[in-house]
C-alpha cells in the first residue's frame, strides 16, 4: 500500500511546524525571525499542498483515540476541508515569508515566536478534525494562540482589544461547544460521520437550537454583525502578519464550521436557519462596508473590510441552504461554490492588503490615513501590490473579488424560480446587499490607495517613509500573485470547487458539484478575464503607438498648473475623513456619527472668536447599543454583589454554614 | 422652459452683422496663428485692471458683438488656452500668476494686452504696487489701446487672431 500524499503532507506540515516552535525556543535573537518564518513559511506550504491533494479528489483519514483526553483524536480531510486547509496553508506561508522581515524588525520575543507557528498548526487542525472533541480541542488552541498574538502590542488599546476578543471567542466558543455537545448527546456518538449518520433521527426543535447555537458561535468568528465587535479592534492591534492570517483564514474557519454543522451533519434543516444566516449576512456586508467606508485608521478599514466580505460568504451560504431547501441542487450548489471561492479570493487580496497596510505602519509608524500620502513615490512596490489587492477588495472586472461576487450575483438571480413568498422577497434583498456593499466597496478603497499612497505626503512620517526589506516584498508578491491568478483565470478553480461543493454533504451535492465545476470551467472561458485584461493592455499599447505617429509636436514639461497660487501644499489634499463625508452624511442614520464643535468668542466681544476646536468619532453604533449597556449592567451587579462579599470572614464562615444545612435539608426531603 | 423657449423665439437673433474681416494681420503673427485653424481658446487674465476692461470683454462676448461666431471661445484654465488676453497694469501680486499662466498654457501662447493700462500701465504708471505693464511680464503678440476700448475693438484683434 502506498502512503497517502495527504497524510505524508500533513505529516510533514507537522513536522516543520515542530521544527519552527524548537527553533523559535533555542536560537539567538538574531536567528530567531528567519529561523521561526522559514520553517513556519515550509510548514504552511506542506499544509496547501495536503488541501491541494484534498481538493484533487484524494481524502485521508487518521485516529488515535487514546491521544486527547475525553474525546480521543479524529482526523479527515475531504474536498470541502481541502478548501480551507489550502487557502489557509497558503496564507500562513505567504504571511511567514513576510514575518521573517516584520519580525525581525518589530522585537522577535521568543514567547510570541513560539506560538505563531502553533497558531498556524492550530488553523490547519480545525478544518480536518472529525470530532466534536477534536474540533472544540482544535478551535480552543486557534483562540488561545491568536489572543496571545494580538496581545503583542503595548498599551491601553491593545489590552482593550485584548479583552474584547478573549471574551466574545470564548462566548463564542461557549455557544459552539453548547450546540455541539447537545448534538452529539442527542446521536450518542461524537465523530462526525456518527453524527450525520444519526442526525435525521433527532428532533426538529433540537436540530434548530443547535443550528441557533453553531450559528451565534461559529458568526461570531466569522465576524458576523452583531458579534463582529472584536474584529476592527483585534486585527489592527495585532503585528501584521498576524492580522493577515487572522483576517485572510481564521475568519474563513468560521464559515466552514457552519457549512460542516448545517449541511454535512445537520443535513440542511429548515428554512428559516438559512434565512437567518442570510439576513445576518447581508447584514454584515452592508453594515462592515459602510464602517469601512468612513474608517480612517488604515488596518480598521481593513478589519471591516473583512467584516464585508465575509458577510457576503455567510450570505452565499444562507442562499445555498434556501435552495436547497426548495428542492434546486444545482442553485445550491452554484450559491455555495460562489461562497468558496470568495473565501478563497478574499484570502488572496486581504492577506495582501493587510501585509502591505504592515509595510505602511513599518515605514511610517502610522496607520492614520490623514497622516499618510505620497507612498507611491517612497514604496513603489508596496504601492503598486496595494493596489492590486484593493482592486480585487472593489470587486472591479479584472480583479480578484469578482469572479465569486459575480457568481453570487448570478445565482441570486437565478432564485427567482424558487416559490415562497418570504424568499420571493429576501432574494432581491440580498442581491440589493450585494450591489451595495460592492458599490461602497469602490469608495472604501478609491479612498484607501487614493489618500494613502498618492498626492503628497501629509506627515513628516510619511516624508521619510522608505520601500520595505526584501522578505516583507517577497511575501506581498506572492499574495499578489494569488490576487492575479483568481482575477484573470478563475476558471482554473471550478473541479476543485465542484469537488468541495459534492463533499459538503448538501443533498444532491455529487450531482450538482460536477455540474458547478462545468459551469464554473465554462465562466472562466465565457468571462474569460484573462482575454479582457490582455485586450485592454493591448489596445492602451496600439493606442499609444498611434498617437505617438499621429502627434509629432514634441512633449513639453510644464509645472502642475496651481491657479496661479504660490505652492499647493499637503493641506489642500483631499484627506481620508474629508473624502469619506459626503458618504458618511449620506448614511447620517446608520452611523450616528459625533461631532464636538467648541467655539470659544473673545472676552471683549462675542463677534470676534478665539478658538475653534472641531471633534468627529464614527463610533460603531452596534457596539454601543448593544454591548456598552450590558457591560454597564454587569458592572453594576458586580458592585452590587460587593455588599454579599464585604471580606468579613465571620460572614464567610455563616454562608458555608447555612449552605450545608441547606443542602442537608434538601438532600433530607429528597429522600 | 416654455417661458424661455417663448422669448427665445420672439427676440430673434440680436447679434450686430458682422463687419468685414480686418486688414490683414502682420506676418508674424500669421506664421504663429495657422496652427489655431480659426479656433482660438482664450483664457482671460486680470493683472490689476479696474475692471473696465473686464466689461468690454463681457460684451464682446456678448450676443450682440458674438466674438464666438468668430472662432473665440473663454474657456476656464490656461491649460485649455492658446491665447491670452490680458488687462490692467500688472501688480506686484499678480506678477507672478501671470508668469505661471503664460508658463501653463498651451503653444502658440498669443497674449492679446487690452486696454491703455495692460499697453503702457496708463493711468497707474509708477504706482507703488505696480510691477510694470503686461509686456514687461510676458511677450505681448497684439494690443488693443483705449481706456477702455470699444467690444469692437477686442473683436477686431480676436479676429486677427482666428483669421475669421
Amino acid at each position: 500500500m502506498s502512503a497517502n500524499p495527504v497524510g505524508v503532507s500533513f505529516a510533514v506540515a507537522g513536522g516543520f511546524v515542530l521544527v519552527a516552535v524548537i527553533a523559535a525556543l533555542a536560537c539567538p535573537p538574531r536567528a530567531r525571525a528567519a529561523a521561526v518564518g522559514a520553517f513556519t513559511a515550509a510548514g504552511g506550504a506542506a499544509g496547501a499542498v495536503a488541501g491541494g491533494f484534498a481538493l484533487a479528489g484524494h481524502t485521508w483519514s487518521a485516529q488515535a483515540p487514546d491521544l486527547l483526553p475525553l474525546g480521543g483524536l479524529y482526523l479527515r480531510i475531504d474536498a470541502l476541508a481541502g478548501v480551507f486547509v489550502a487557502v489557509t496553508g497558503v496564507v500562513v506561508a505567504v504571511a511567514a515569508i513576510y514575518g521573517i522581515g516584520y519580525f525581525r524588525e518589530h522585537g522577535s520575543n521568543r514567547v510570541v515566536q513560539a506560538i505563531w507557528p502553533c497558531f498556524a498548526l492550530a488553523l490547519l487542525l480545525v478544518p480536518i478534525a472529525a470530532s466534536v472533541s477534536t474540533l472544540l480541542y482544535a478551535w480552543e488552541l486557534m483562540a488561545l494562540t491568536s489572543l496571545v498574538l494580538v496581545c503583542t502590542g503595548h498599551g491601553a488599546e491593545t489590552l482593550s482589544a485584548g479583552v474584547w476578543y478573549a471574551v466574545l471567542t470564548h462566548l463564542g466558543l461557549v455557544a459552539v461547544l453548547a450546540g455541539l455537545v447537545w448534538l452529539a448527546a442527542a446521536t450518542h456518538t461524537e465523530t462526525f460521520a456518527g453524527i450525520a449518520a444519526a442526525s435525521p433521527g433527532i428532533s426538529p426543535s433540537v436540530k434548530g437550537f443547535v443550528f441557533v447555537l453553531v450559528l451565534a458561535g461559529f458568526g461570531s468568528k466569522a465576524g458576523m454583525v452583531p458579534l463582529h465587535a472584536w474584529l476592527p479592534r483585534a486585527h489592527p492591534e495585532a503585528p501584521s502578519p498576524v492580522s493577515a492570517v487572522m483576517s485572510a483564514a481564521m475568519v474563513n474557519l468560521g464559515v466552514y464550521g457552519l457549512i460542516r454543522v448545517g449541511f454535512d451533519l445537520l443535513h440542511g434543516g429548515s428554512r428559516w436557519w438559512w434565512l437567518t444566516a442570510l439576513l445576518l449576512g447581508a447584514l454584515s456586508a452592508v453594515y462592515g462596508i459602510i464602517q469601512a467606508a468612513v474608517a480612517t485608521d488604515l488596518k480598521r478599514l481593513l478589519a471591516y473590510s473583512t467584516v464585508e466580505n465575509l458577510g457576503l460568504i455567510l450570505l452565499a451560504v444562507g442562499a445555498a441552504g434556501i435552495f436547497q431547501d426548495s428542492g434546486q441542487p444545482l442553485l445550491a450548489a452554484l450559491a455555495l461554490a460562489a461562497g468558496l471561492l470568495h473565501a478563497a479570493t478574499h484570502g488572496a487580496f486581504k492577506t495582501l492588503l493587510f501585509l502591505g497596510a504592515g509595510s505602511v505602519l513599518h515605514a511610517t509608524g502610522t496607520r492614520d490615513l490623514d497622516e499618510l500620502g505620497g507612498l507611491r513615490t517612497r514604496m513603489p512596490v508596496t504601492s503598486a501590490l496595494f493596489a492590486l489587492g484593493a482592486i480585487g477588495a472593489a470587486a472591479l472586472p479584472g480583479g480578484a473579488g469578482f469572479p465569486s461576487e459575480w457568481l453570487l450575483l448570478q445565482s441570486l438571480i437565478h432564485g427567482r424560480a424558487v416559490p415562497g413568498a418570504t424568499v420571493l422577497v429576501m432574494l432581491p434583498v440580498a442581491v440589493g446587499a450585494v450591489a451595495l456593499s460592492a458599490g461602497l466597496a469602490v469608495a472604501t478603497f478609491v479612498k484607501a490607495v487614493g489618500t494613502g499612497f498618492l498626492a503628497k505626503p501629509r506627515s513628516l512620517a510619511a516624508d521619510h517613509a522608505r520601500e520595505a526589506p526584501v522578505t516583507m516584498l517577497a511575501g506581498m508578491s506572492l499574495a499578489g500573485l494569488g490576487c492575479a491568478g483568481f482575477a484573470l483565470v478563475p476558471g482554473l478553480a471550478g473541479p476543485a470547487l465542484g469537488r468541495a461543493v459534492a463533499a459538503s454533504g448538501l443533498a444532491g451535492g455529487q450531482v450538482a458539484g460536477s455540474e458547478v465545476a462545468g459551469r464554473l470551467t465554462a465562466l472562466g472561458s465565457a468571462l474569460s478575464p484573462l482575454l479582457v485584461v490582455g485586450a485592454v493592455v493591448l489596445a492602451a499599447v496600439i493606442l499609444r503607438a498611434a498617437l505617438a505617429l499621429v502627434v509629432r509636436t514634441p512633449r513639453r514639461a510644464a509645472v502642475l498648473w496651481d491657479c496661479g497660487a504660490p505652492t499647493l501644499t499637503a493641506r489642500m489634499e483631499y484627506t481620508a475623513t474629508s473624502f469619506a463625508e459626503p458618504l458618511q452624511r449620506v448614511f447620517d442614520d446608520v452611523l450616528a456619527p459625533e461631532s464636538d464643535l467648541d467655539v470659544t468668542p473673545h472676552e471683549e466681544s462675542a463677534y470676534l472668536i478665539e478658538r475653534v476646536a472641531y471633534a468627529r468619532a464614527v463610533p460603531d453604533r452596534i457596539e454601543h447599543r448593544l454591548y456598552l449597556p450590558v457591560i454597564h449592567t454587569v458592572r453594576r451587579a458586580g458592585r452590587a454583589a460587593g455588599i454579599v462579599a464585604n471580606g468579613s470572614v465571620h460572614r464567610y464562615l455563616g454562608y458555608g454554614f447555612s449552605a450545608v444545612i441547606v443542602l442537608l435539608v434538601v438532600l433530607a426531603a429528597a429522600r | 422652459m416654455l417661458n424661455l423657449l417663448r422669448k427665445i423665439r420672439s427676440v430673434g437673433r440680436v447679434a450686430e452683422p458682422a463687419p468685414p474681416a480686418p486688414a490683414g494681420a502682420p506676418p508674424e503673427l500669421a506664421a504663429r496663428t495657422g496652427a489655431l485653424r480659426g479656433s482660438a481658446q482664450v483664457r482671460c487674465v486680470d493683472a490689476g485692471s479696474c475692471n473696465g476692461c473686464e466689461i468690454e470683454i463681457g460684451q464682446a462676448f456678448g450676443p450682440v458683438y458674438d466674438a464666438e461666431r468668430y472662432g473665440a471661445r473663454i474657456v476656464a484654465s490656461p491649460r485649455h488656452a492658446d491665447v491670452l488676453l490680458v488687462t490692467g497694469p500688472v501688480t506686484r501680486n499678480m506678477a507672478e500668476p501671470l508668469r505661471r499662466t503664460y508658463a501653463a498654457a498651451a503653444e502658440p501662447k498669443l497674449v492679446i494686452a487690452v486696454g491703455d493700462c495692460a499697453i503702457d500701465c496708463g493711468e497707474f504708471a509708477g504706482g507703488y504696487g505696480v510691477e510694470g505693464a503686461v509686456g514687461d511680464v510676458a511677450p505681448v503678440d497684439l494690443q488693443v489701446p483705449g481706456c477702455p476700448p470699444e467690444p469692437a475693438a477686442i473683436i477686431e484683434a480676436l479676429r486677427k487672431v482666428t483669421g475669421r
